[in-house]
């Protein structure tokens, strides 16, 4: 089931190292790049299908169109490699082990959008894979891929990697921008967006590193290769976190659309210990939860999650079995969002901090089915009254804990309800 | 995550040590305003003391050119930059879904418990200090500890006592 395009380095020993990159293809793209206009890198963006791999899924080619033009003001590009939502360790993988396919697609994306600086916003706790890609970069510079000139073609182009610090919402796109700029990660209201006003008050694309990485392959193979992968509506291939309960987690590249169940019992070597199927948290922390029915159905497309009341999100697949406490499941959730709240909603600092409490005093056995309803009661009245989507991420997977496993809440109760 | 309501004076004046110096003026024309330089600055104070104090805010201000109320409430926001100072080993435990999913707690209990420390807290001698914190990234090694800045992946309770045994 798995395939190799983004990761067909990854098993090359010293990949990261432009020498190794090199024999294996890096930077092969780049006069045929400069051979064609802006314009036709975006067409044959657009015709890929690639769609924003930081969980969004916006198409990128059409992103990138949004750039108002005639603007007398510089374009940036920043790449997000925040990568902190739980149960998501893609992105990491390209940038230790092949930081070179990330510069190549960031040279792509500049060319074609015009822009001549590109920030990349790593994680703070990224320390080895700062290190990796920091050094990529130099040697990018070294050898006059990066600079006044890329590769002698007639566009400069300069690479700044920012680190950030610990804070999960500096991968909500603006939160990202108020970062680099120097402020604290707190999101900005929309619009205008940041392809009009982002970075500097300039024009920004905001890409993820997956998305940016798969560009290469795209430009050099061809839009129609890339869409023999995948489904019609979900081209490609992508980078797929598996975690949790299951005998072989890691990162495996699959194309999309194959069925989640098959995956993890295939490609993931099926539930650990001999246990039966919970559930499965099927894009990062942030996406509601499927039951063991559901799984049979659904799906590793956008459209097949989103018919099936979730979201594709990140591709972090979480296995749960048979022995999770869902209560307990749902308090490490929601702790997890409380204590990255970054303070400027109120529905969002005080509604999650409220909601954790809830959830701790129905787990300490002093709850009621009325703190329940409370718990799904807050999620409806946080979700969608605040600047970004913190919250969201939150009160949506909660309600989907509270609508498919209310049994396990109503059983810590039970003595009270009566 | 430490206690952020204090910052620290240590007494002395604190200044970039020539390697940090050359660094800050390689980084700073990287941007068109040099408040963005207060989160690669804070970083680099970090590196070269261990941690932030009162005179490194200041320094940082001074040398940005901006208040140092703005750099302390970057240096608050942002909860790797540790405002005390941290052990010889600073020892991060993951504490969320994948990593709580499969046994983090063990690690955390055995901190308490032998070694006697609680997140946020650092043993007597300063060798050992701990927190727990969110989402490392390494969800399918789980569980990730990060001593350091450097992952330990796939831990359990025996790899764990190894690998504190190899810290001296």
């Amino acid at each position: 089931m798995e395939v190799k395009i983004l990761s067909a380095k990854f098993g090359i020993e010293n990949a990261h190292l432009l020498e190794v990159a090199k024999q294996h293809g890096a930077y092969q793209t780049l006069d045929k790049l400069f051979s064609m206009t802006p314009e036709q890198v975006i067409d044959e963006v657009k015709n890929s299908g690639l769609r924003g791999r930081g969980g969004a899924g916006f198409p990128a080619g059409v992103k990138w169109s949004f750039l108002p033009k005639g603007l007398d003001k510089p374009v940036y590009l920043t790449v997000n490699s925040d990568e902190s939502e739980p149960a998501t360790f893609k992105d990491r993988h390209i940038l230790v082990k092949d930081p070179h396919m990330l510069i190549e697609g960031i040279i792509i994306c500049c060319y074609a959008i015009g822009c001549h600086h590109a920030y990349i916003y790593i994680r703070g706790e990224y320390t080895t894979q700062v290190r990796a890609l920091q050094r990529a970069i130099d040697e990018a510079y070294e050898a006059g891929y990066l600079g006044e000139t890329v590769a002698g073609h007639e566009f400069q182009l300069d690479v700044t990697v920012h680190r950030g610090a610990g804070a999960y919402i500096c991968g909500e796109e603006t939160a990202l921008l108020e970062s680099i700029e120097g402020k604290k990660g707190q999101p900005r209201s929309k619009p205008p967006f940041p392809a009009v006003v982002g970075l500097y008050d300039s024009p920004t694309i905001i890409n993820n590193v997956q998305t940016i990485a798969s560009l290469p392959y795209i430009i050099w193979e061809g839009a129609d290769a890339y869409k023999q992968y995948g489904t019609e509506r979900s081209p490609g291939t992508h980078l797929f976190g598996i975690s949790g309960h299951v005998n072989k987690p890691g990162m495996y590249e699959l194309p999309l659309g194959l069925p989640l169940l098959e995956v993890i019992d295939t490609v993931a070597g099926g539930v650990w210990k001999g246990r039966s199927l919970k559930g499965v948290i099927p894009g990062g922390s942030s996406t509601p939860v499927l039951t063991p029915e559901e799984v049979k159905t659904v799906t590793l497309d956008y459209e097949s999650m989103a018919a099936h009341k979730t979201m594709f999100g990140s591709g972090g697949i979480v296995v749960l079995d048979e022995t999770v406490d869902i209560v307990e499941l749902v308090k490490n959730l929601i702790d997890f969002y409380h204590h990255e709240s970054c303070g400027q909603c109120t529905p969002c600092r005080e509604g999650l901090g409220w909601m954790l409490k809830i959830v701790e005093k129905i787990l300490a056995g002093n709850g009621s089915v009325a703190d329940i309803d409370l718990l799904r009661e807050l999620c409806d009245n946080i979700e969608m009254k605040t600047v970004c989507v913190l919250s969201a991420a939150c009160t949506m997977p909660v309600r989907s804990y509270l609508n498919k496993f209310r049994h396990e809440f109503e059983a810590y109760v039970a003595d009270t309800a009566s | 995550m430490s206690d952020r309501s204090q910052l620290i004076s240590t007494g002395e004046s604190f200044a970039f040590d020539a390697e940090r110096d050359a660094e800050f003026e390689r980084l700073v024309v990287r941007y068109p305003i040099r408040e963005s330089m207060i989160m690669p600055a804070l970083w680099m104070a970090q590196e070269q003391a261990g941690w932030i104090s009162a005179e490194a805010i200041e320094y940082i201000a001074d040398r940005i050119g901006t208040f140092p109320a703005k750099v302390l409430e970057l240096a608050t926001f942002y909860t790797m930059y540790q405002l005390k100072p941290v052990g010889r080993y600073h020892i991060c435990v993951c504490r969320t879904l994948s990593c709580w999913l499969r046994g983090k707690q063990d690690i955390v209990d055995y901190l308490a418990d032998e070694i006697g420390i609680k997140p946020g807290e650092m043993t007597e001698d300063g060798k050992f200090s701990f927190e727990e914190v969110e989402c490392l990234g390494h969800c399918g090694t789980a569980p990730v500890v990060q001593i350091n800045g450097e992952f330990h992946e796939e831990m359990d309770l025996k790899k764990f006592k190894a690998l504190l045994a190899t810290l001296t």
